[in-house]
C-alpha cells in the first residue's frame, strides 16, 4: 500500500436536522483515481466542499496533503486543485486572463506563470481561443478551461466534482482522455464525484455512497466481481434437453431461478468457459450471451435501489441549465 | 520520535505562513481590484451611466433646486453650489455601496468559490472588493469635480480643493463600500440586496444634509441628523469645497426692486430699517468644525472596514 493523500476520519456534516455526511472514514492514495459514486444528495459534494475547506465539518476530522482541514486551511488551499459542479469561470474576462488570476492567487512565480498558462491551454486544446471572452465559449470548452485552471498551480490532489455534469457525450469523452493522461504524465491524486455508473469505471478504486454513508469501497472490477461473476444466457432449439446435458456435464452450474430464462447461469469468467461450452454442445445453439455486472448492479445490490440518472434529477438538471443559460 | 517530527513540521508551517502572509495580502488585494475594475471598463453602457449619471444630478437637480429657491424668495442664493459637495457625496455613498453586489453576482455564478478556495486570505477579498468599489465610486467623484471650477472659478485655491476633496471623498468611499461588503457576505438574494440598501441608504442620505441645509429642522430631525456618519462626512466635504465661498449672496432686499431715483431718496436710516426687517436668507456651509468631521469619518470607515472584514471572514 502507498502513501496515503487524503485521510478522512468520522468526517460529519450536518445541516440542521439534516445529516449530510454520516460519519465517513476513507483514505485517498498518492497517485490513483479516487472516485466517490452515488445519487443526488448522497453527500458527495458536502464531502468535497469540506475537505476543501468551503464548509466546516460538524465533526471528524481529516487531512490532505498531510494538513488538518479546520486547522491548516492555507495549506490544503495552497495543495489542491478543484474544479467545481458549477460553472465557476468569470465569463467578462478572456481564457488567459481567469487564468492569469488564478496563477497570481496561487502564487506561481511570475517568471514562470506565462509558460504554464501555455502549458495548460494547450493540454486543453484551448490556445487558440485564449484571448476570447469566456462568454463566448461552449459548455464543453469550459469545462475544459476550468479543468486546466485546475492544474496550473500543480496541486498535489486534483478535485473534481462531477466534472462532465451536462456534457455531450463526446465531451465527456475527451475530459475522461484528459484526466487518464494526467493520471500517467504528472504525479497527481484525482479525487472525482459522479453519479454516473460508466465514469466510475474509470476510477481506481470507488466509494460508493449513498445516504451520507459510505456502503462500499473498492476497485470496480472487486466490487463487481463481489456482485457474482457474470451471467450466461443460452437459447437452444430444445431448451429442457440442453438444460439436462447441460447439468450432466457441469455438475456445478449453478442455474438461475429465473422464470424468464430457462438456460441462464452464473459463472466467473464467463468468457472463457464459453468455448467449453459450445464445443461438442448436443443441442442445436441458436444463441449465447454473455451478461457482466456493472456498477448498476453493484449498487442495485448495495442499496435495493437503482441510482436515478440524470434525466430524473429534474431540480439539480434545471439548476445547471440555468446557470449556463445566463453565463 | 514522531511527536518530534510533527513538532517540527508545524513550526515550519508557521514560519511559513508568517513569511508568505504580507505577500499573499497584497497580491489579493491587487488581483480582485484589477479583475472588478476590468470587468467595470468592459461594460460600456455601465461606463457611459456612470460618467453621465453626476452630471445629471448636478446640473437638472441642482438647477431645479436652486430655481426653486429663488422662487421661495432665496433670493440669489448660490444653491447649486451648496449642492455640489452634497452631489459628490452622494455619487460616492451609492456607487460605493452598490458595487457590492458584484459579491452577490460572483456568488450567483460560482466565481466567489474560485476566489474563497484559493489560498488568498479572505480579508485581503474584502479588502479589494472595497477597494474595488471605492475606485468606481471615486472615478464618478473625479468626474464631478472636472466641473468643479466651472462652478468655482479656475483658480488656484480650486485647484487646491480638488486635491482636498479627492482623499477625503475616497475616505468616504471606503467606508460606504464596507458598508456594502459586510451586507453582501450575508445575503444570498440578488434582488433582496437593493432593497435593504435604500433601506438602509436612504434615511442615512436625506439626514446627511446632501441635499438640503440641515437648518431649522424638528428637533428629532436634528438628533437623527446628529446620529447619522453621512452628515459628518457631507459636512466636511462642503466645508472645504465652500470655504471662502459666500453661498447666500445678497439678500433679496427690497430696496434691490424699488426704482434707482426713488431708491436715492430714502434716507440711509430707512435703508438700515429696511434691511432689518428683510429676512435673511443664510445658509450654513460648516455646522461642525472640521477636525470632528474627520474624525468622525475616519472612525467611521475604519469600522465598518473592520465589520466588512469580519463578516467577509465568516461566510462559508
Amino acid at each position: 500500500m502507498s502513501e496515503a493523500i487524503v485521510k478522512v476520519d468520522e468526517l460529519v456534516k450536518n445541516f440542521g436536522e439534516l445529516v449530510a455526511v454520516n460519519a465517513v472514514s476513507f483514505e485517498v492514495e498518492k497517485g490513483e483515481i479516487f472516485g466517490f459514486l452515488g445519487p443526488n444528495g448522497a453527500g458527495k459534494t458536502t464531502t468535497i466542499s469540506m475537505l476543501c475547506t468551503l464548509l466546516k465539518p460538524t465533526g471528524g476530522r481529516a487531512t490532505v496533503n498531510g494538513f488538518d482541514i479546520s486547522t491548516d486551511k492555507h495549506l490544503v488551499r495552497e495543495s489542491i486543485g478543484l474544479v467545481f459542479q458549477d460553472p465557476s469561470l468569470d465569463d467578462r474576462l478572456t481564457a488567459r486572463e481567469n487564468l492569469e488570476f488564478h496563477a497570481v492567487l496561487y502564487h506561481v512565480p511570475r517568471n514562470i506563470r506565462e509558460s504554464r498558462i501555455e502549458e495548460v491551454l494547450d493540454m486543453v486544446s484551448l490556445d487558440d481561443r485564449a484571448e476570447d471572452r469566456i462568454e463566448t465559449y461552449s459548455g464543453g470548452m469550459k469545462r475544459r478551461l476550468e479543468i486546466a485552471r485546475g492544474l496550473l498551480h500543480y496541486p498535489k490532489v486534483l478535485f473534481l466534482d462531477e466534472p462532465t455534469i451536462g456534457l455531450d457525450p463526446q465531451t465527456r469523452n475527451y475530459i475522461w482522455d484528459y484526466i487518464e493522461g494526467l493520471k500517467k504524465r504528472e504525479a497527481i491524486t484525482i479525487f472525482l464525484t459522479t453519479h454516473y455508473m460508466e465514469e466510475a469505471e474509470h476510477c481506481d478504486r470507488i466509494a460508493v455512497i449513498d445516504n451520507g454513508n459510505i456502503i462500499a469501497l473498492d476497485t470496480p472490477e472487486n466490487l463487481k466481481d463481489n456482485v457474482g461473476g457474470d451471467v450466461i444466457k443460452l437459447k437452444t432449439e430444445d431448451d429442457d434437453g440442453a438444460k439436462e446435458e447441460l447439468t450432466r456435464r457441469f455438475p456445478d452450474l449453478e442455474m438461475l431461478a429465473d422464470p424468464e430464462c430457462k438456460l441462464c447461469f452464473k459463472m466467473e469468467k464467463g468468457e472463457e468457459f464459453i468455448p467449453d461450452l459450445i464445443r461438442d454442445f448436443g443441442t442445436k445453439i441458436v444463441s449465447v450471451s454473455l451478461h457482466r455486472p456493472t456498477l448498476d448492479d453493484v449498487f442495485l445490490q448495495l442499496t435495493g435501489k437503482e441510482i436515478r440518472d440524470e434525466g430524473s434529477d429534474t431540480k439539480s438538471g434545471m439548476r445547471v441549465a440555468r446557470m449556463r443559460a445566463n453565463r | 520520535m514522531a511527536e518530534a517530527i510533527e513538532m517540527q513540521d508545524r513550526e515550519s508551517t508557521q514560519e511559513y505562513l508568517h513569511r508568505n502572509n504580507t505577500k499573499r495580502a497584497m497580491t489579493g488585494v491587487y488581483m480582485v481590484w484589477l479583475r472588478d475594475l476590468k470587468r467595470f471598463w468592459r461594460d460600456t453602457p455601465r461606463r457611459i451611466g456612470t460618467t453621465v449619471q453626476p452630471i445629471i444630478y448636478l446640473f437638472l437637480l441642482g438647477t431645479g433646486l436652486q430655481a426653486a429657491f429663488r422662487v421661495f424668495g432665496g433670493g440669489n442664493v448660490q444653491f447649486i453650489k451648496f449642492m455640489f459637495p452634497g452631489i459628490l457625496g452622494m455619487t460616492v455613498l451609492f456607487t460605493s455601496v452598490f458595487s457590492a453586489i458584484s459579491i452577490l453576482w460572483d456568488r450567483e455564478f460560482g466565481f466567489l468559490k474560485e476566489i474563497l478556495v484559493s489560498p488568498v486570505p479572505r480579508a485581503s477579498v474584502a479588502v479589494g472588493k472595497i477597494f474595488g468599489g471605492a475606485t468606481q465610486a471615486m472615478m464618478q467623484g473625479v468626474i464631478l469635480l472636472i466641473l468643479f471650477p466651472f462652478l468655482f472659478g479656475f483658480s488656484l485655491n480650486s485647484l487646491a480643493k480638488i486635491i482636498a476633496l479627492i482623499p477625503l471623498a475616497l475616505l468616504l468611499a471606503i467606508g460606504m463600500t464596507s458598508i456594502g461588503v459586510a451586507i453582501a457576505a450575508n445575503m444570498e438574494s440578488m434582488e433582496g440586496f437593493p432593497v435593504i440598501m435604500n433601506l438602509l441608504l436612504l434615511p442615512m442620505f436625506f439626514l446627511s444634509g446632501a441635499m438640503f441645509p440641515l437648518q431649522g429642522l424638528p428637533g428629532w430631525m436634528t438628533v437623527l441628523t446628529r446620529i447619522d456618519p453621512l452628515t459628518y462626512g457631507v459636512d466636511m466635504l462642503r466645508g472645504i469645497a465652500l470655504k471662502g465661498v459666500n453661498v447666500t449672496g445678497t439678500t433679496s432686499s427690497i430696496i434691490s426692486k424699488i426704482p434707482k431715483n426713488l431708491a436715492a431718496q430714502i434716507s440711509p436710516q430707512a435703508k438700515a430699517a429696511i434691511a432689518k426687517v428683510t429676512p435673511k436668507v443664510s445658509i450654513q456651509t460648516q455646522r461642525y468644525p472640521l477636525w470632528l468631521d474627520l474624525l468622525i469619518v475616519v472612525g467611521f470607515s475604519v469600522v465598518m472596514l473592520g465589520i466588512a472584514i469580519w463578516q467577509f471572514n465568516r461566510q462559508e
